[in-house]
């Protein structure tokens, strides 16, 4: 098929986005709502097609499309396998539930958010598309402009603060990863990935490179103790922006570390692994017990964030297809729930101004619908059979079992953590007698907030309870991984 | 005759200015006459150029050299020169400069430019330099009557006269220990270790820095940027600025190119001095023209990073950071135009606050603008950012990347201190409506540049073919 359909999925929010930008008329946003949801639908439907057309059978790239760019340089060069089409899925998934989100919640400057989110959009899907590094970081990085607008513009009190940190942390991270894929490129003389997999980047060059690699996707995933923007980034963001930032941008670090640190640099990620097992299991204990304490819900599920994406390194790291396969899992996972948690934790700002536990309880007398789906998203964060969190963390557990049974019981006692300080959260927020007048007074939640409620609540149970579609998809791609680490070593062992 | 067909460019140049001056002289109020006049004779040039783009020839004993190079630059200055009149044009009668003498001098500093583009020789060179700084010094002062202004043009007077009377005694020792004045003979004749010539260098290289305002050299910008008019800050942040880093690359490449090892060390340090002050001393500015001055000693930092690599690919990633660098200001400067309250000009960065609620066309202007001054991408700015490392990493200066690299973070700080003012902060003041098509055309264009760059970044560079051999 001769159809440009990544590049039209990368484009097509972008010509959204220009369209609003054109018709924009100030108070007046029907025209830009209509065209925002008509384009990220059509996103959707178009990256279901690529889903459906998409081969399970074949390891290397699909879709591959080429294209001359920097003349001599570098090529324009767009392909998924097994692994990046779930997160196209998801990162099109969740758009239209934010644009809808913000639709409700959204008061001020509605047009520009929806710009915003659409331009996001575009980058989002091209880091997941990109087969090039200098692509793949264009993307990576432009992505800061909009996410930094929507921080600042739309954001909380704290905002300025938050969105400079975000701004420079991530910034600081990446000019790294800039300067190891130029040095890449004239070393391996290519920046194209499928190039440098075949060509192999020399022992000697792999532990530096690996390390700025590292710093950037560290910064992003987040880790401990690079982790500090995460809390502020997402406590003073808009909910919609939280949920792009939790479901997607974050993802972002995690596909980097499969596709690049593990593709690329074999023999430095198994030198590093002692390193980024350490992190991780100090992200998920540390972060947890952090979140016990915290009095802002937003504050709490961000500190969940990072313990939840200190499962996806521990797993990535594990070098095996349970664990490789867990974490991807538990990044769509958390992808689904992390958004839904900060969806409902909007809802009840928009209703009272707070996100403070101390001034609700009893919830559920007065929002019943409401509380039903909120606890069923806080037993999903926190691993319950039957939503996607379980299978996620339980296969990422297996796959650490079978490597260390240190790592894989420290990481076990995260689990216990995430149940506590969740089910204390929804204990304080939902059930219990109403600590303050206004709780008596809420409505439930309207036609749209249950719409997109209930579609991630349907994705998480569908998944949660037949993960085949999504574990056949990648099940290729991860073997292709293993087996080239498991080549790269064994070639390495031979010539010592 | 023959060679006069080579410098046909420069005479109808010089004899446009002669007859745009008799016009000032003999018509009352004739302003607006002699610029459109400037303009014309200025796209003529642009026209002689192009007709004779790309060949190249030595003229009068090899003192004249016409090439390419030369060429692009020439072009480069002209194009930046019309725009520059096209969108001053309001600001300039608003401020009462509309004297006849204002297009006339900056088409004689023009001249000199010329001369120092297509110099191969060093008399020949410093009679061009000289023409342009004379100039320059007027320009910085023309607003006499004000105060600030007359003493920006006293402190560009005294420094500047001070580095080029460093750079003569920098080509007297160079004439001394070689005997030659000609930029050939001098790289053929350097090619021992000549201690004399390479003090020689240091004075030459010293002068050069002053103009491109590097740091040390840089103490004068801060302060000639805030005094002079905006337009005239805007002419002397692009014009000077690339003439001076084309003869920079024009004298590494030909009389220094045998002591590489020598003015490379120095080259280094300069850069990265200008890049870490550049981007350190921005952060607490107030006044978005001294911001600006901080942020091209910086922009100078990274251009000269490539030219310390001494190979081809660093001197054409220079060119092409050179012309990003160009666009940009060009659309920065063009904003400060429109920053207009109750008739009068305003420059200070508080007064931007809350722009995106009154006028957000505008306010998106300067995003652009000012993401891509930090270099982010996808915009114009990273890709001129990204072709400089390339060249660097290239030649193995892994410290220079990874300190030009980490400084852009921190001058990123201060270009996202204008954005957050300009979009998170609450409106205080409220801009004049300006209606001037050719300044929001000059914005326009640039911001077009800026964000679809990406689409072929390699469109500079194909420009450039061949123009080392």
């Amino acid at each position: 098929m001769n159809f440009p359909i990544l590049s039209t999925i990368i484009f097509l929010p972008l010509l959204g986005a220009l369209f609003i930008f054109i018709s924009n008329k100030k108070n007046e946003s029907s025209s830009a709502i209509y065209i925002s949801i008509f384009t990220s639908m059509a996103n959707l439907l178009l990256t279901f097609f690529l889903w459906y057309s998409f081969d399970n059978n074949f390891a290397g790239f699909q879709f591959i499309e080429e294209k001359n760019w920097i003349s001599g340089l570098i090529k324009f060069k767009l392909g998924i396998d097994g692994i990046s089409i779930l997160f196209i899925i998801l990162t099109a998934f969740i758009t239209p539930i934010c644009i809808i989100s913000c639709i409700i919640s959204v008061k001020k400057r509605l047009n520009e958010f929806l710009i915003s989110i659409l331009i996001l959009e575009t980058f989002m899907i091209g880091v997941f598309c990109s087969l090039d590094l200098i692509i793949f970081y264009l993307f990576f990085e432009a992505g800061l402009i909009p996410m930094f607008l929507i921080i600042g513009i739309w954001g909380g009190p704290r905002k300025i603060y938050s969105a400079y940190k975000f701004f420079l942390f991530t910034l600081l991270g990446s000019v790294l990863m800039l300067a190891a894929i130029i040095f890449i490129y004239w070393v391996v003389g290519t920046t194209d990935y499928t190039e440098i997999y075949k060509l192999k980047i020399a022992k000697e060059y792999q532990y530096l490179l690996w390390l700025a690699f590292f710093s950037s996707f560290a910064v992003k995933t987040p880790m401990w103790p690079v982790h500090t923007w995460l809390p502020d980034a997402h406590v003073e963001a808009p909910t919609a922006g939280s949920v792009i930032l939790a479901a997607i941008l974050l993802k972002m670090a995690g596909y980097g570390f499969l596709r690049f640190s593990l593709g690329m640099f074999p023999i430095a990620s198994e030198f590093f692994t002692p390193l980024v097992f350490t992190l991780s299991i100090i992200a998920i204990i540390y972060t947890s017990l952090v979140a016990l304490m915290q009095d802002d819900m937003k504050k709490l599920i961000a500190y969940s964030s990072v313990a939840h994406m200190g499962f996806v390194t521990l797993g990535i790291f594990t070098f095996n297809k349970q664990g490789i396969e867990g974490s991807i899992f538990q990044m769509i996972s958390h992808g689904i729930i992390s958004a839904a948690l900060f969806l409902c934790v909007g809802v009840l700002y928009d209703r009272t101004g707070s996100r403070m536990i101390k001034s609700f309880g009893g919830v559920v007398n007065y929002l019943p619908n409401f509380s039903l789906i909120f606890i069923i998203f806080v037993l999903g964060a926190l691993g319950l059979p039957g939503t996607t969190g379980f299978i996620g963390e339980f296969l990422v557990l297996l796959g650490a079992f079978k490597i260390n049974y240190l790592v894989a019981i420290l990481a076990s006692t995260g689990v216990v953590l995430c149940a506590a300080y969740m089910l204390w959260m929804a204990k304080r927020v939902v059930f219990g007698n109403a600590n303050n007048a206004i709780v008596t007074k809420l409505k439930d939640i309207n036609f749209l907030e249950a719409t997109i409620l209930i579609v991630l609540c349907l994705a998480s149970i569908i998944f949660g309870f037949y993960p085949e579609p999504l574990l056949n998809t990648m099940d290729i791609s991860v073997n292709e991984i293993i087996q080239n680490h498991q080549n790269e070593l064994t070639v390495n062992l031979i010539n010592k | 005759m023959e060679n006069i067909n080579y410098i046909i460019p420069e005479i109808t140049l010089f004899l446009g200015i002669c007859l745009a001056l008799m016009v000032g002289v003999f018509f009352r109020n004739s302003f607006s006459v002699v610029i459109k006049l400037s303009i014309l004779i200025l796209l003529g040039v642009i026209y002689l150029i192009l007709n004779d783009w790309g060949g190249e020839q030595k003229i009068f004993l090899d003192s004249f050299k016409n090439d390419k190079f030369s060429d692009y630059f020439k072009i480069l200055i002209l194009i930046s020169s019309i725009f520059i009149f096209f969108s001053s044009d309001q600001f300039v009668k608003d401020k009462m400069l509309n004297k006849f003498e204002y297009p006339i001098i900056i088409m004689f500093s023009i001249l000199g430019m010329f001369f120092m583009l297509s110099a191969n020789d060093l008399i020949l060179f410093y009679l061009g330099l000289e023409l342009q700084s004379l100039a320059l010094y007027v320009l910085a002062s023309i607003d006499r009557d004000n105060t600030i202004s007359s003493e920006a043009g006293i402190k560009y007077f005294v420094l500047s006269a001070l580095s080029s009377g460093l750079l003569l005694y920098g080509c007297s020792l160079l004439y001394g220990f070689t005997g030659s004045t000609n930029f050939d003979e001098i790289g053929v004749s350097l090619i021992t270790q000549n201690t004399g010539a390479i003090f020689a260098m240091v004075f030459i290289l010293v002068g050069l820095a002053f103009k491109v305002s590097a740091v040390p050299f840089h103490m004068w910008t801060p302060d000639v940027y805030q005094g002079a008019p905006t337009s005239i800050t805007n002419f002397f942040a692009v014009v000077p600025k690339a003439v001076g880093l084309a003869v920079i690359i024009r004298f590494m490449d030909l009389p220094f190119k045998n002591i590489i090892e020598e003015w490379q060390t120095i080259i280094i340090f300069i850069s990265i001095a200008s890049m870490i002050l550049g981007s350190v001393a921005a952060i607490g500015q107030k006044n978005i023209k001294r911001l600006l001055a901080y942020s091209s000693i910086s922009h100078m930092g990274y251009a000269l990073a490539g030219v310390a690599t001494g190979t081809v690919s660093g001197y054409t990633s220079t060119i092409i950071y050179i012309t990003i660098y160009i666009i940009m200001n060009m659309g920065t400067f063009a904003c400060l135009y429109l920053m207009k309250t109750d008739g009068k000009y305003s420059e200070k960065i508080e007064d931007l606050s809350g722009l995106s609620k009154d006028r957000p066309m505008f306010a998106f202007s300067f995003l652009i603008l000012f993401f891509s001054l930090a270099g982010i991408p996808p915009l114009g700015g990273f890709f001129a950012k990204f072709f400089v490392f390339m060249s660097v990493i290239e030649s193995e200066m892994y410290a220079l990347a990874i300190i030009g690299l980490l400084t852009t973070v921190i001058s990123a700080f201060y270009y996202l201190k204008v954005i957050k003012i300009i979009y998170f902060d609450d409106s205080k003041v409220k801009f004049d409506d300006v209606r001037n098509l050719s300044i929001k055309a000059t914005i326009f264009l640039s911001c077009l540049f800026l964000s679809l760059y990406f689409i072929s970044p390699s469109i500079i560079g194909s420009l450039l073919n061949e123009l080392f051999i």
